[in-house]
């Protein structure tokens, strides 16, 4: 018992995806989808295209780091996604033309993908 | 799973029966009417099946009689398949006409695998190039001039017009309308090899004085700032220009699409994916991924920041 009680708080995983308040997964993929995000990510869900610029984002929800280097927390996840220039100035990832709740819906959806 | 849904930008795919201009409206016609009559020759058809597999002996025999191949095999079809090949006719004949001085002529050409496209003065020279995607204004029949560079494509827009052929050495005419402002999907209709499913377009109708007024804009050749821009550095660089023009810069190669409005499109890579800044760089990193086997290299020597740069570039160039 303690044990599990242990363990539980150890990790967020396991007990599903994690969820991002006021946040809209499905929303999230289909803005996704619209800005193109898959000319350079291999997006789970859309069979055409599959870019390869960037990396793929089958399981990006367990991941532990974005982009290698942050972690991969809601906030810096959002901010990534609508303008990771400002986090990574040699990044080779442009803002994205998302307003901050369309980002946080593009992360809540991300955190989906296991 | 979702395929292509970055096309539905561009109303992907074209619905085919939905004819939005009076050149597409007579094929509309003319395909209902090919269908029905098919449809009948078909039930005829299957009652003699049916006749000749379970009908009394009499009617059989009827059948199996030589009258019976003289008219339905023979005399039938000729009167059938001729009238329908002059309604044809009758219903087709003016979409191809030579272009009446007054009509607007846009030269579309063939290219493996996007569609170079030139806005033509009444002599016939080319006042405007562009690629990839051709406007129009609404209510007035636009003349396009169809020729090709290598293989033979087939220009396609369902909702203004049927297909034509792009032949190498031949110019086509075809005839499209729109009756009202929009964006209309088309595609290449005749596989050119490679990456033909990934051959689009779109044509884009205006009202008159918004035609008007993209065309001036249009003609405008790149402001003097733009070329002060970074990426304008990087594209020079990277030997960009070898393929690509930009006007008013010193770019000025012609093998690939012209990029000098590039931001102002509604797609890219040939109408198959969205135009924004992401997408530029997506394509100029690595084209090959999302468009196999098309004549434009993966670009693995830019930095991250240079392709930003690049692409922030382009995207400004409206």
């Amino acid at each position: 018992m303690v044990l599990a009680l242990l363990t539980a708080a150890c990790a967020d995983k396991g007990g599903g995806p994690r969820e991002i308040a006021g946040a809209d997964p499905a929303r999230g993929f289909a803005l996704a989808e619209r800005a193109g995000c898959a000319a350079c990510h291999d997006l789970p869900g859309v069979a055409w295209p599959a870019g390869a610029a960037g990396p793929p984002l089958e399981g990006f929800g367990g991941r532990p780091l974005i982009a290698g280097r942050f972690p991969n927390q809601p906030d810096l996840l959002a901010r990534w996604v609508r303008d990771a220039p400002s986090m990574a100035p040699e990044t080779g990832m442009p803002p994205a033309p998302l307003t901050e709740a369309e980002a946080r819906d593009v992360a809540a959806w991300l955190y989906t993908l296991e | 799973m979702t395929a292509s849904t970055p096309r539905s930008m561009a109303g992907w795919p074209p619905p085919t029966l939905d004819p939005a201009g009076p050149f597409a409206d007579p094929l509309h016609v003319l395909a209902w009417v090919l269908f029905g009559m098919a449809g009948i020759v078909l039930l005829l058809v299957l009652v003699a099946l049916g006749v000749a597999l379970f009908g009394p002996r009499r009617w059989r025999a009827r059948l199996g009689g030589e009258r019976l191949i003289w008219i339905g095999g023979l005399a039938f079809p000729v009167v059938v398949l001729s009238a329908l090949l002059v309604y044809g006719l009758s219903l087709t004949g003016r979409l191809s006409d030579e272009p009446r001085p007054d009509e607007m002529r846009i030269r579309v050409t063939g290219e493996m695998w996007w569609w170079r496209v030139a806005y033509l003065d009444p002599d016939g020279r080319e006042a405007l190039q562009d690629a990839n995607e051709i406007h129009i204004p609404v209510g007035r029949p636009v003349v396009l001039e169809l020729e090709s560079a290598d293989v033979i494509h087939s220009l396609w827009v369902p909702r203004l017009s049927g297909k034509v052929d792009m032949i190498p050495g031949r110019r086509n005419l075809m005839r499209i309308q729109a009756d009202a402002p929009g964006a209309y999907g088309g595609q290449c209709a005749e596989y050119c090899g490679g990456p033909h499913a990934l051959m689009g377009l779109v044509v884009v109708a205006h009202e008159p004085a918004d035609f008007a007024a993209w065309r001036s804009r249009r003609a405008a050749p790149a402001p003097a700032a733009a070329a002060a821009h970074p990426g304008a550095a990087v594209f020079a660089r990277a030997g960009c220009g070898a393929c690509h023009t930009v006007a008013g810069t010193a770019f000025n190669g012609l093998a690939g699409p012209d990029l000098s409005h590039v931001g102002a499109r509604r797609t890219l890579g040939a109408g198959i994916l969205p135009n924004n800044q992401g997408t530029l760089a997506g394509w100029i990193a690595d084209s090959q991924s999302i468009k196999p086997g098309n004549r434009m290299p993966a670009y693995p020597v830019l930095t991250g920041r240079e392709l930003r740069e690049v692409s922030a570039w382009l995207e400004s160039l409206e």
